[in-house]
């Protein structure tokens, strides 16, 4: 097989391939990732699109650090935005508007990389779904759940630290709920905030640490995970649907070369596309308008970007409940700022085990569920993400109740309602409709014999 | 009248034109003005009658249209505040805001077109400035005010609860501070030295004559504000960003996988 697909020695292509393989045998290797099969299906790209709206941030991010100043030291602006010209502001927030109104494409650069970094968090939520609800994280794949989990704290984390760098009211308010949660953890909560302020908030620290922990910390930690995130894939090769012949010992699909890349270079450029006209077309995160960070002012509709919503939810809906143990008190931002996401990313990380305890099932699946065929699990599924759809919703309570014109108190306590009752409708419903799906669909057709031969399209090989 | 300065100069020559448009309809009906308009606002030297005829005219409408709540010589009832003190400036707000008279006697009056025109607003004024000392209407001087002054002004005191881009924020049990993109230069001044509602009194202890006219000339600038970047969807922050996202960005791009995934034979 190997001599069949060796480059023809005449070409100039063929030769210089050679070359390289003499030196450092490749030819296995990209053979092998050449035909690794990819299943056809629409939801094995989700992670795809979380991968090229990563690639955009990192193109627009590099051009973004050349101009960007990740400094508390105060400068007078003088740039050509008139309404601040004169104004002391620091040097970070003074760089942005500079990149906003003086840089050749800075603005554009800027909200390309703001509108890919919402994408990057929507298509990973998007993917996470999609594994969920199809039970992709069944034995063998948990190892691969738990990086997964991983990328989306640290995806989570790096959006944060990206928002609050260009110290303008908005990332200055969001900075201060920050402290106020981590002030609230019992005991370390003090020692952490001065810790990561050098001191009392805001202090002059918290800029440039940020800036190392947005430009290197985290996306070093991505790029690595990210390449055990996918080295596992090739490992343990795609998982797919039933139908077209898949086994659990087979996958059936499309070769990388020539079909899947095509494909997937297609949807890289449309991903950047899209991003692109984001970025030109729609005005995201006017920092001039938000003015300099003062710690002493504040804006009305001061949110975070919307995978921080449900965040900004759970403290806007939390009843202002404290708990005292004696000479002690834990703060009301402590259990909806710490122990919700605490609890949240707990039982997410542990859900292949969870539900593994539960099923009694512990065999290797490389077969996907469709939701209808676990209505249990879908149930719970649909039941989670409504409480945290509440929850982003419910961050944006006073933009409600100005846009419709509702009291905000009105809607908080909807809120409230909802967050407990919606969950149990809404996993009731999914159940039902699973169930009804099914006697629709009749018994699932079995899986075809393995020793039966498989047809050659579309091709399938034995993994 | 004229334009806050520095503007780019695009959006120079667009304001212009909406100067222009506004001074040619305030000409066309100079006492019929049915919207907040900044031309004609104020000129009480204008009028023409005397200010004791204005004041007997605005008594006449006063007992008409006002009484039934701020009772006879505007003293005051259990359905209305007394205005014995509040002063013209107050009362050209809340007429010229159309907030007064009441649609319902509950809740936040909301503003809209004012219900009487501008010969009767000024009698009103007259009269309610009669029954006691109060605030006079402020002289606005938008071409005197300092942009930069304005905008550290209204970060400062302002968007807590107008939000920084002026566009309105909600406040407790229903109330909300209102959007301030088509309010009227002198309404915005009467709005600061009067404080209605649950807005606070900035008097001039707090803002000079001068910074008045640099906060006014700074929400002048806020009701079109030099924008690039594209559609600036309602400027109320990353809310609106997020539904984008969502609404646009992940339909797009679950259309773009769903498209290239089709197999020939789907059709």
């Amino acid at each position: 097989m190997s001599r069949r697909h060796r480059p023809d020695r005449g070409s100039r292509v063929g030769r210089t391939a050679r070359w390289f393989d003499d030196r450092l045998g490749v030819a296995r290797t990209g053979r092998t990732l050449l035909d690794k099969i990819f299943p056809n299906h629409w939801s094995f790209l989700l992670g795809e699109i979380a991968l090229y709206s990563f690639v955009v941030l990192l193109a627009t991010g590099v051009y973004l650090t050349f101009f960007f100043d990740a400094s508390a030291a105060p400068v007078t602006y003088d740039g050509s935005y008139a309404p601040l010209q004169g104004v002391q502001v620091s040097a970070a927030y003074n760089s942005v508007l500079d990149l906003s109104f003086d840089v050749r494409a800075g603005l554009m650069m800027r909200q390309v990389h703001h509108w890919a970094a919402l994408l990057f968090l929507a298509a990973i939520v998007m993917h996470i779904c999609r594994v969920f609800f199809t039970g992709a994280f069944r034995r063998p794949r948990e190892i691969n759940w738990v990086v997964g989990c991983t990328l989306l704290v640290l995806a989570l984390g790096n959006g944060f630290a990206g928002y609050s760098l260009l110290d303008d009211q908005l990332s200055g308010t969001g900075i201060r709920i920050a402290d106020s949660v981590i002030l609230s953890i019992p005991v370390a909560g003090t020692w952490i905030s001065s810790l990561l302020f050098g001191g009392p908030f805001p202090g002059t620290e918290i800029i440039p640490r940020l800036f190392i922990i947005h430009v290197l910390l985290l996306p070093v930690a991505i790029i690595a995970l990210l390449g055990v995130h996918l080295g596992i894939l090739v490992r343990h090769k795609h998982t797919h649907f039933r139908g077209d012949g898949a086994t659990e010992d087979n996958v059936v699909g499309e070769r990388v070369w020539p079909t899947y890349a095509a494909k997937a270079g297609g949807v890289f450029f449309l991903t950047a596309a899209l991003l692109c006209l984001l970025g030109g077309l729609f005005q995201i995160n006017p920092v001039w308008l938000f003015g300099p960070f003062e710690p002493e002012n504040v804006s009305s509709a001061s949110q975070p970007d919307w995978y921080i919503g449900w965040l900004e939810g759970s403290l806007r809906l939390m009843p202002p409940w404290e708990l005292s143990l004696g000479d002690y008190l834990i703060p009301n931002p402590f259990f909806p700022g710490v122990l919700l996401p605490g609890v949240t990313f707990l039982l997410l990380y542990a859900w292949p085990w969870i539900e593994a305890h539960f099923t009694k099932d512990h065999e290797p699946h490389h077969v996907l569920d469709r939701p209808r065929d676990r209505p249990v699990r879908t149930a719970l599924g649909v039941a989670t993400l409504t409480f945290y759809v509440i929850l982003f919703a419910a961050g944006a309570t006073d933009v409600l109740a100005v846009t419709f014109g509702v009291s905000v108190n009105r809607i908080v306590w909807t809120f409230r309602t909802l967050a407990l009752v919606a969950p149990v409708a809404a996993a009731l419903v999914a159940r039902k409709v699973c169930l009804e799906l099914q006697r629709r669909d009749g018994p699932p057709e079995p899986l075809p014999d393995e020793a039966e031969p498989v047809a050659d399209e579309p091709a399938a090989v034995p993994s | 009248m004229s334009a806050p300065t520095r503007r780019r100069p695009a959006v120079s020559a667009a304001a212009s034109v909406a100067v222009l448009t506004v001074l040619g309809l305030a000409l066309w009906q100079p006492a019929q003005a049915q919207s907040p308009d900044p031309t004609a606002a104020t000129s009480t030297t204008a009028a023409p009658t005397g200010p004791d005829d204005l004041v007997a005219i605005g008594r006449q409408l006063f007992d008409t249209g006002c009484v039934s709540c701020h009772g006879e010589g505007g003293v005051g009832t259990a359905d209305g505040p007394t205005l014995v003190g509040v002063g013209e400036a107050a009362a050209d707000f809340m007429l010229r805001t159309g907030r007064m008279p009441l649609a319902e006697p509950q809740g936040q009056s909301p503003s809209k077109p004012p219900a009487y025109t501008d010969q009767e607003i000024q009698a009103l004024v007259a009269y309610v400035g009669s029954l006691g000392p109060g605030p006079a209407i402020p002289q606005v001087d938008v071409a005197a005010g300092d942009l930069v002054e304005g905008g550290e002004l209204f970060r400062a005191n302002c968007a807590a609860c107008h939000g920084a881009a002026a566009v309105g924020g909600a406040l407790s049990y229903g109330d909300y501070a209102p959007s301030l993109h088509s309010v009227a230069e002198v309404q915005i001044a009467e709005a600061v030295r009067v404080g209605p509602g649950q807005m606070p009194v900035f008097d001039e202890d707090v803002f000079t004559d001068d910074e008045l006219n640099s906060l006014v000339a700074y929400v002048r600038y806020l009701q079109d504000p030099a924008d690039p970047g594209g559609f600036s969807l309602g400027r109320v922050g990353p809310v609106a960003e997020g539904y984008v996202i969502w609404v646009v960005g992940a339909s797009a791009v679950v259309v773009f996988i769903r498209w290239i995934t089709r197999r020939r034979a789907d059709g």
